[in-house]
């Protein structure tokens, strides 16, 4: 199982955000994206969760292809954005059961994934009335109750106080013990040990060879 | 897959009744608009008998489309349409859910309300059956033609008045036919074959309707 992001390229609103991005994730590791401001990396993450369309290249994830099979390549990714997807006026336990049953998880993981980023005490309370670091670990608490190979996080950790940052890092790292495969723009360290960075940014026709980490693939000699 | 169509239409309709401003301000904004028409006319009994059918089927399109903008528009902000692109539900059951939910929190109230509003513009006994059947078979139709609109504008900051401008002018098939449904009726005549094709209309757009608005949301989310 691997994940194969094969010469990718983003145009949006006349800029070119990425071209030739290719990477290899196998089964285990984690794809760290990193880099400034509008660097790409939310757009990346959407690309590979099908919601965005890349305007060239594809990703193919055991096997799968998102272009050409892109509701078989979503049924194996659990995508989670800058925006918690919670209603205001639904309790905790109300989310995530609601989620569960949508995606298809059990029912008896809902306690476990309340427990997982330490909502118990807030199992009954509506939404509208937790903070925002609580409705983005509400947010997140997806990530213990739905069981898909493949994480794409975009800055999960925005907002959450350092336990809560743990314990994220900590599911992340336990998806990826078990063989799923995280990718994740985010700034701190998920400490997972197979963990590769990549600058989404330094895949421009223009850039620089002297600003890209060897972890990332070289840019083909042709296009620059 | 039929239990998460279930569970999409649930949450809405849970959504509408606790957040308020679902159906019962549609209801609401059905009745003061059917209200203002005596007003309007004045007190000519005659007269508002025989507009009345055509003039409820206009307060029921407004009263429906005025809800129509939180359709997808709440869950694309908060992000909660991502999520549900992505399950295993197809994308237009979640859209025929959605619309399903719609329905029942501003359609079918309508249903209940358009008796009393209809005595209040002296509607003739004979087209009471066939007005409530209209509106029955028309509404559903409004709410599935409205999710076109309501996609197409769920990701503009303030797409209420484009969504209006957009749905209004897909209405005036169901509004024709609706109303003939009330008026023939009125005039002793069979209104069965108007209310057939106001069902036909609602048929035709079960298939078409939640297609055409998936697409819609897709591009939103771009």
């Amino acid at each position: 199982m691997s994940l194969d992001i094969e010469n990718l390229r983003c145009i949006r609103a006349g800029r070119t955000v990425f071209c030739e991005l290719n990477a290899t994730v196998q089964s285990g590791q984690a794809l760290i994206l990193a880099g400034p401001n509008g660097a790409g990396k939310s757009t990346l993450i959407r690309i590979l969760a099908g919601l965005l369309r890349a305007d060239e290249g594809d990703a193919v994830f055991s096997g799968v292809s998102l272009r050409n099979d892109r509701i078989e390549f979503q049924s194996q990714l659990l995508y989670t954005g800058h925006l918690d997807a919670v209603k205001p006026s639904f309790t905790v336990a109300e989310t995530l059961k609601f989620w569960a049953r949508v995606y298809g998880a059990d029912f008896a993981e809902v306690p476990k994934a309340i427990a997982a980023l330490g909502l118990e005490r807030l199992a009954d309370h509506y939404v509208r009335t937790l903070s925002a670091g609580q409705r983005r670990r509400l947010g997140l608490s997806k990530l213990a109750l739905i069981d898909r190979p493949l994480w794409l996080l975009d800055e999960p950790t925005v907002s959450l106080d350092a336990d809560s940052s743990g314990r994220v890092a900590a599911l992340a790292r336990e998806r990826c013990e078990s063989g799923g495969i995280v990718v994740a723009a985010t700034h701190i360290d998920l400490a997972i040990p197979a963990a590769r960075t990549l600058d989404p940014s330094s895949f421009l026709p223009s850039a620089e060879e002297g600003v890209m980490s060897d972890d990332e693939r070289v840019l083909s000699g042709e296009s620059w | 897959m039929i239990q998460v169509f279930w569970t999409v239409m649930r949450r809405d309709l849970a959504l509408a009744l606790r957040t308020g401003g679902g159906g019962a301000l549609g209801i609401a904004f059905f009745v003061i608009s059917a209200v203002l028409v005596p007003f309007g006319v004045g007190p000519k009994p005659d007269l508002l008998g025989v507009i009345a059918p055509g003039m409820l089927w206009i307060a029921a399109l407004l009263a429906c489309m005025l809800t129509l903008d939180r359709l997808f528009q709440a869950d694309v902000e908060d992000g909660s349409m991502d999520l549900l692109t992505l399950s295993p539900l197809p994308l237009e059951m979640t859209v025929l859910a959605k619309c399903l939910a719609h329905w029942l929190t501003t359609g079918f109230p309508l249903l209940i309300a358009a008796p009393l509003m209809a005595i209040t513009m002296n509607m003739p006994g004979a087209a009471y059956s066939a007005m409530i059947a209209s509106l029955a078979l028309g509404t559903p139709a409004l709410s599935m033609v409205g999710a076109i609109g309501a996609a197409l504008t769920s990701g503009m900051r303030r797409g209420g008045v484009l969504t209006a401008v957009l749905v209004l002018p897909l209405y005036v098939p169901t509004l024709i036919l609706g109303a003939l449904a009330g008026n023939a009726a009125a005039a002793g005549l069979d209104p069965v074959p108007y209310l057939m094709l106001t069902g036909a209309i609602t048929i035709a757009c079960v298939p078409l309707c939640p297609l055409v608005a998936a697409a819609a949301i897709r591009l939103a989310l771009r």
